[in-house]
């Protein structure tokens, strides 16, 4: 079934990354956030975004990505998957486009040496663009951050 | 037409029903005389069976229908309550509640009922175990049948009489060629309504209704008209052939009834009946006087129910939605009187000093507003506690005092089932049998008492009985046994430490497992799911005398007052409800006694923790300060003093939650919204003494 949907784009270490539309709540500027302490490492903290606190991650170093300091293109794109909402750091947001389902395909083992089940599949766009499309469900799968927690003890 | 917009109302209001069912059944049973409770219990009966009805429930109808006929009987005097009815009816109200739990969860309300209905019909007929109130009952049974009059509406139309009303019976006929008989039918009565009151008809209004009758129908009627004007009004309506009206006098009303008596002695064989039945008739004058006052106690309980505060059911959505509104509006005055203090304009500082008294008292009204009586927990307990006294064998008197202790929903919603948990412990294990309490020189009943009260910033609720009491012995042996501590460790513990590791998973008493309790689960569950909720549990027991535990709650969960505190660059809020005092001390005051840093608190050595260290808080050099300011928390009767870098004041927090992502976060409570629309974490005390 082809079917054309709306995805945000977002740089990360020198690739372009695709969200779908209706997961996406509101995209922000970098705010203050508060650290929490005995989180992991990626978990950057909580913000107050108009009232409601969320947690932020940076989605660098949930990818295993060298971290790097905020600049002024740097954004939180709040995203809402089944009952959770979080706050994804990403090194810039700055496209919405349509795209195929069709032109989706399955990830290949490696790309950007993310690990292959964070992806949904890689969008080709015009002739050369790759867009990666993220699998929000696994990218806060908590039962994996459960794991790592217990790795690191 | 739809009903799922009325079934949310109808949910809500059988389980007030039910629930009043429930009490005011107790409560007969403390005082099976008292008709006047039997009304109540009757009417709640009624309208749960018209609501179900309507709702089309036809199971939860029909057995309500049924407990209802029994209760008919009992109001009327022609039944008296006894064990069995008790328990009959009482099984039947846990059917009924089941379904209507059942309706809850999405289901039809059907359920298996037919061996209650069974017995409930064999109270209606009189053919169980008590012998005289059969007969009694198949008699007055009988004389209903007999003349469509009962002796309460025959007691109604004498008193008129006296009262210098008319009674009249009316015979109505309606034309042969009548095509909506119902319709007219319904006018003849809507006319009688008018013109006074109509005590019966045969055939009954509903059958009229449903055009079960042939061409005339009878009505018995109180009217405040004449003779002659009844007939016109009567006939007035069309296609009605003819009414034959005779006006009823004390004597040809007692004819009526004794010559159905006369019937239905006729009919029963039974000598023992007619027997009843001659008594009947002949108390009849007797029982007109005797039955009098029967609706007079009925009026005050109207009266009563009308003078109750007026309530309108809200969704708790809306008002959590509100209390968020006003959670924001909090933030924002907090940092209005930053502004205001900065900008130091005085009709500024006036008017924003004005919104804070104006939002103080807001804030109370939406607290209040999520406040719940303890009593929608508390009521379900005294119907548990007589079924599990009834397993156990045991005597038991619940005393509840403070149901209406107010807390908020939230807390509510949590507290019974550690409640029950515990009211279960104190019947099983605390209340010995009536035979070892009248060895031990007690009084054969044990006693629970069930209280809540306000203290402070806090709710408190008891449950103490005057059972055996904890037997510390036992509970060290057993608690060496289950590995819960090591026997050197038992030898240094202190009574009060003692009662405490009944709370430790993994441990029970019993010496045998019971349903009741015994599992092994249950304190350690009840302890958890407390702190959860903010709160703390604690026990007292004297042996031989009795067992006192006591609950400790916060009055509510949204807003607190809270501590903020500096830890470097990061600021963190401390709840002021764990807090004794703050303050400060030189560094040479610090010791080291095992490597553990402590402090002389107040004649005592307290631990010192360092906040900086539990939370990693690296932008905070605490051996850089030459004085540490300090905050002294307390969990239950342990002490702690906390290092911080700096205090800020005390200040009214909204909690918030940290989101379903971060959950379980070590010594972090959750977080609010500082005046500068930072996000400050709440620091959880009671994890940090450990």
């Amino acid at each position: 079934m082809a079917e054309e949907i709306k995805v945000i784009v977002f740089g990360l270490a020198h690739e372009e990354y695709g969200i779908e539309v209706d997961k996406v709540r509101t995209i922000e500027r970098m705010m203050p956030i508060t650290r929490v302490p005995k989180t992991l490492a990626f978990i950057k903290g909580v913000i107050n975004l108009r009232g409601v606190v969320l947690p932020v991650i940076d989605l660098r170093g949930r990818f295993g990505l060298p971290e790097s300091d905020a600049t002024d293109s740097s954004r939180i794109i709040i995203v809402a998957v089944n009952d959770l909402e979080v706050g994804f750091i990403v090194d810039s947001a700055n496209d919405v486009i349509d795209i195929n389902t069709d032109s989706i395909e399955l990830p290949p083992e490696v790309v950007g040496g993310i690990k292959a089940k964070y992806l949904r599949g890689v969008a080709k766009i015009g002739g050369s663009r790759l867009l990666i499309m993220l699998n929000l469900s696994e990218v806060l799968n908590k039962n994996e951050i459960i794991q790592l927690e217990e790795q690191e003890v | 037409m739809d009903m799922n917009a009325y079934l949310s109302m109808f949910i809500d209001e059988s389980k007030d029903h039910l629930q009043a069912l429930n009490e005011n059944l107790l409560k007969l049973e403390g005082a099976p005389e008292d008709i006047g409770i039997v009304q109540v219990i009757f009417r709640s009966a009624h309208t749960l069976k018209g609501m179900s009805a309507t709702m089309g429930f036809e199971d939860l109808a029909s057995l309500t229908h049924e407990m209802e006929n029994v209760l008919d009987l009992v109001r009327n005097n022609k039944l008296k309550m006894d064990h069995f009815i008790f328990d009959t009816l009482f099984k039947g109200l846990d059917a009924l509640e089941s379904m209507v739990q059942d309706i809850i969860g999405g289901g039809t309300g059907k359920a298996e009922v037919t061996p209650i209905v069974a017995s409930l019909q064999a109270i209606v007929k009189g053919d169980y175990t008590n012998k005289a109130a059969a007969s009694e009952a198949a008699a007055f049974g009988s004389s209903i049948e007999g003349a469509g009059l009962d002796d309460f509406q025959s007691s109604i139309m004498l008193q008129s009489i006296d009262a210098g009303l008319s009674v009249y019976h009316v015979v109505v006929t309606v034309r042969e060629d009548c095509i909506l008989k119902a319709a007219r039918a319904y006018m003849v009565f809507d006319f009688l309504e008018r013109s006074g009151e109509i005590v019966t008809s045969a055939p009954s209004v509903q059958e009229i209704e449903q055009e079960k009758f042939d061409r005339s129908f009878t009505v018995f009627t109180i009217a405040g008209i004449s003779e002659e004007e009844l007939r016109q009004g009567i006939e007035s309506v069309s296609e009605i052939e003819a009414a034959v009206i005779t006006k009823l006098d004390r004597e040809s009303l007692l004819q009526l009834g004794g010559s159905a008596a006369q019937g239905a002695s006729v009919a029963s064989a039974s000598p023992l009946a007619a027997q009843a039945e001659v008594n009947a008739a002949q108390s009849q004058t007797a029982a007109a006087s005797a039955l009098a006052p029967a609706p007079v106690p009925a009026a005050p309980a109207q009266a009563a129910g009308g003078s109750v505060t007026r309530t309108i059911r809200v969704d708790i959505k809306r008002l959590d939605a509100l209390m968020n509104l006003f959670s924001e509006l909090l933030i924002d005055r907090v940092r209005l009187e930053q502004l205001a203090a900065e900008i130091r304009r005085n009709d500024l500082t006036e008017t924003v000093e004005h919104m804070t008294r104006v939002s103080g008292d807001l804030q109370n009204i939406v607290l209040k507003l999520r406040m719940v009586p303890i009593e929608s927990v508390f009521n379900r307990f005294p119907r548990m506690v007589r079924d599990l006294a009834k397993t156990l064998d045991k005597k038991v008197e619940l005393i509840i005092s403070g149901a209406d202790t107010e807390l908020d929903r939230t807390v509510i919603d949590e507290i019974g089932d550690p409640l029950v948990h515990l009211l279960r412990n104190s019947l099983d294990h605390g209340i010995e049998p009536s035979a070892s309490r009248v060895a031990a020189g007690k009084p054969e009943t044990g006693t629970v008492h069930l209280r809540a009260f306000h203290s402070g910033n806090h709710v408190f609720i008891e449950v103490e009985e005057d059972g055996s009491g904890i037997n510390r012995e036992k509970v060290k042996q057993i608690a060496i046994k289950n590995g819960v501590v090591t026997a050197d460790e038992a030898k240094r513990l202190t009574d009060s430490e003692i009662n405490m590791l009944i709370f430790e998973p993994g441990f029970s008493t019993a010496d045998k497992i019971s349903d009741i309790s015994g599992r092994g689960v249950g304190l350690d569950v009840v302890k958890s799911k407390i702190a959860s909720i903010g709160g703390n549990v604690s026990v007292e027991s004297k042996e031989g005398k009795g067992t006192k535990f006591s609950i400790q709650l916060p009055l509510t969960l949204s807003i607190i007052s809270a501590m903020l505190v500096k830890l470097g660059t990061e600021k963190y809020a401390i709840p002021l409800s764990s807090i004794v005092e703050t303050g400060i001390i030189p560094r040479e005051q610090i010791r080291k006694i095992h490597g553990n840093r402590m402090i002389d608190y107040r004649g005592s050595l307290i631990p010192l923790i360092s906040l900086s260290q539990v939370l990693e808080a690296n932008s905070f050099l605490e051996e850089e300060e030459q004085e540490t300011e300090i905050v002294v928390i307390r969990k239950g009767d342990k002490t702690g003093a906390l290092t911080v870098d700096e205090f800020i004041g005390q200040s009214e927090i909204v909690l918030k939650s940290l989101g379903a992502y971060l959950t379980n976060i070590e010594a972090i409570s959750g977080a609010t919204i500082l005046g500068d629309g930072q996000v400050a974490l709440i620091v959880d005390p009671n994890a940090l003494i450990k």
